[in-house]
């Protein structure tokens, strides 16, 4: 039995698991449409490498990850590329993103895939393959796979996220509970990357048969299954970090700073598909609740639209109003039914005004510091929200807003029913636009700087290029009138030779000097 | 008495030294309120100010010889920074300073483009390139939108275009009384 730790704070919101979780989760039937966002994970966007009009295979790579943060997308199956444009994305500003749209044949027919004897390979070459897959973490931040585990330092725990605290949502559950064996076997992927002193999959003590399956896949392994009690938010990554090994992740920092990589069991199940069976990212298990008539959970393809799996699992309930994509407590409302779900999509639950009352108007902050008891990042909240109302951001800043995860934990409690998040959310993006506006003048700046040098340098170069064929036309001058003058001198000297030849003779002719005739020139007189 | 006054002088004699030692050694290049000055403003470069460029407009603010309120791109929020950080009055923007616009880039129509250079040489964060007698075309991730390059082109081929909304640029808005309602 390992010991267990606490993090500060948590709630325990309605569970609503039983809903969903009692059904076994089916596969889909194809969907008529697909429609593939091109960014689905943290980091670069991915470029296609398919044009309109290609016929794919399912498997078949549609986009290619670009640098290091990115992941590439793939076909879910087989179909024509009926467009590659700007289409409505599951975003909170409802704004388009580039995404490709394909149109199933109905054959559903692989292109080539086989495994990977990743043992063979080495570590790089196995988080490529990772990256080529498009492997991204699915508790929800999507964060690439191979960039979570491209690291060189010893690793002392692998944590594996089995907690799924978030009411409603049931997928990683069911997965755990039919799929055990294979989790496993994605299990031993990461520690074969990671290379860990322990294994840990933390689960909550309310998914008994979630338990009991992955402690009999796991019965004989390097790996340990730790039930911890159900309270939200344990599924965060710092705070489950925190109840299995009793450390704390530093502020700003990352796992990897205390020897630890933590990552969901779900992940670990797409890592074995891609590399014990060559199947990359194209599906995964959503959890349809809420609102709907069955609640289930399916394996749906990825770019599947939230109408069609709402109407898979019985079509909705009279009085069903939005969309939530995720839980309740940190997911996001979306209107639009046309939206497709993508790879960080793990719960669709349909709203209601009878499951989700709409709260009372807000009242002023009465400051009784409940949301401080409850912050599961011990951060003063109602300061945030001081901070964050006032504008004043160094101040949130300095007040580690950064540090906030968006648990919900603090609105849940709020007497008041202060949309608490929702400020935080404002300031962080506030700051963050703020940053990219200072990058954009830092830029500018240096480039209008290197503007002026240039211009000045120029001018220089052309001033010097000036001066210095004035220099050469004024030395040629010099030298052409110092060629001159030699030739005169030379010319003098020679009629001056002449001349004294001539007086010579002239001597020797008429010894009296009274005969000279000095009228000739002027050189006469000087050479006498 | 005489012990005294030979300490004194003597403590005054090392001090002094010490001081124009460190006058000179940490000499303070430039003035920092200008780069201060300069920090805040938008490096837009476009002289709307009617100071080529923002260097020259943030030196005459620190010289007392601008006011704060000369700078569209800014906006009023630029205005706010400069007044606090100066410990002045916020004042709103004359008559005389052209309207803030959205950001946005010059877009250069390469079909109509006669490839003269005038643009070229009017950038001032050489976000444009090209040769003569060759199309040019905007580095759009460098343009700052000052619009220095409309009025050279003699063939009028280059127009502003306001940057759409992007999911990548978007911002979290601020919680209203009426978003707080429909939550």
């Amino acid at each position: 039995m390992n010991t267990l730790y606490t993090f500060h704070g948590g709630i325990h919101p309605q569970e609503h698991k039983l809903e969903s979780s009692s059904l076994p989760s089916t596969r889909t039937p194809l969907p008529k449409r697909l429609v593939l966002p091109l960014q689905q994970h943290i980091g670069n966007i991915a470029t296609p490498v398919v044009q309109i009009g290609d016929k794919v295979l399912k498997g078949q790579l549609l986009a290619q990850a670009v640098g290091m943060m990115s992941a590439a997308i793939h076909a879910p199956t087989s179909g024509t590329i009926h467009a590659i444009d700007f289409q409505p994305v599951i975003h909170p500003s409802g704004l388009p993103e580039q995404c490709i749209t394909l149109l199933p044949d109905g054959d559903d027919r692989w292109a080539e895939h086989a495994a990977i004897d990743f043992r063979s390979l080495p570590k790089a070459a196995v988080l490529d393959k990772l990256r080529d897959g498009g492997i991204v973490g699915l508790g929800g931040a999507t964060f690439p796979a191979h960039a979570k585990l491209n690291f060189n330092q010893p690793i002392q725990t692998l944590v594996l996220n089995g907690v799924e605290c978030e009411p409603w949502i049931t997928t990683d559950d069911r997965l755990m509970r039919e799929r055990a064996a294979e989790i496993v076997q994605g299990i031993e992927i990461f520690q074969y990357l990671s290379n860990p002193t322990e294994t840990l999959i933390g689960i909550e003590d309310n998914k008994l048969e979630a338990i009991a399956a992955m402690q009999q896949a796991c019965a004989g392994k390097n790996i340990k299954v730790v039930v911890i009690p159900t309270l939200y938010p344990s599924g965060g990554e710092k705070q489950l970090i925190k109840i299995l090994t009793g450390k704390e992740v530093p502020s700003s920092g990352r796992p990897l700073n205390i020897g630890v990589v933590c990552s969901n069991v779900a992940t670990a199940y797409a890592a074995h598909r891609l590399l014990n069976h060559g199947e990359p990212m194209i599906s995964r298990i959503i959890t349809i609740t809420g609102s709907v008539k069955q609640p289930q959970n399916f394996e749906a393809l990825i770019g599947t639209s939230i109408a069609e799996l709402v109407e898979l699992a019985g079509g909705t309930l009279p009085g069903a109003t939005n969309y939530i994509i995720g839980g309740p407590m940190m997911g996001l409302e979306v209107a639009n039914a046309q939206l497709s779900v993508v790879k960080g999509t793990n719960c669709i639950i349909v709203k209601s005004n009878k499951l989700f009352p709409v709260s009372p108007p807000p009242l002023p902050c009465i400051r009784c510091t409940r949301c401080v008891e409850v912050c599961p990042a011990e951060l003063q909240p109602q300061d945030l929200y001081w901070f964050a109302k006032a504008k004043n951001l160094g101040k949130a800043q300095e007040f580690s807003l950064f540090d906030c995860i968006e648990c919900g934990a603090c609105s849940y409690v709020c007497p008041s029913n202060i949309p608490l998040v929702q400020y935080y959310r404002f300031a962080k993006s506030e700051i963050r636009a703020n940053e990219r506006d200072k990058d954009a003048a830092n830029l500018a700046r240096e480039r209008h700087e290197f503007h002026l040098l240039r211009i000045e340098r120029e001018k220089q170069e052309k001033a010097d290029k000036l001066a210095l064929r004035e220099k050469a036309a004024l030395a040629a001058k010099a030298a052409a009138a110092a060629t001159d003058n030699t030739a005169i001198d030379a010319q003098r000297a020679q009629i001056g030779e002449i001349d004294a030849q001539r007086a010579q003779v002239r001597e020797s002719a008429h010894p009296d000097p009274a005969h000279n005739h000095p009228k000739h020139n002027d050189s006469e007189h000087s050479k006498e | 008495m005489l012990t005294a006054l030979l300490i004194m002088s003597l403590l005054a004699l090392f001090l002094g030294a010490v001081l124009g030692f460190a006058a000179i050694k940490f000499r303070v290049e430039g003035n920092p309120l200008v780069d201060k000055i300069d920090a805040i403003l938008p490096q837009t470069q476009c002289g709307q100010c009617s100071f080529p460029g923002c260097k020259p407009y943030a030196t005459a603010i620190a010289a007392g010889e601008a006011e704060i309120n000369r700078c569209p791109p800014g906006g009023e929020e630029g205005i706010r920074k400069l007044a606090e950080l100066l410990g002045k009055e916020f004042i709103p923007f004359g008559e005389d300073t052209a309207a803030t616009k959205p950001k946005s880039v010059a877009i250069i129509d390469e079909n109509t483009c006669i490839g003269c250079t005038l643009c070229i040489q009017a950038c001032p964060v050489d976000a444009i390139s090209g040769a003569a007698k060759q199309m040019h075309t905007i580095v759009a991730a460098e343009c700052t939108g000052c619009e220095l390059c409309i009025v050279p082109c003699p063939v009028d081929c280059i127009t502003m275009v306001v940057l759409p909304p992007s999911i990548h640029t978007w911002k979290s808005q601020y919680p209203t009384r009426a978003a707080e309602l429909t939550q």
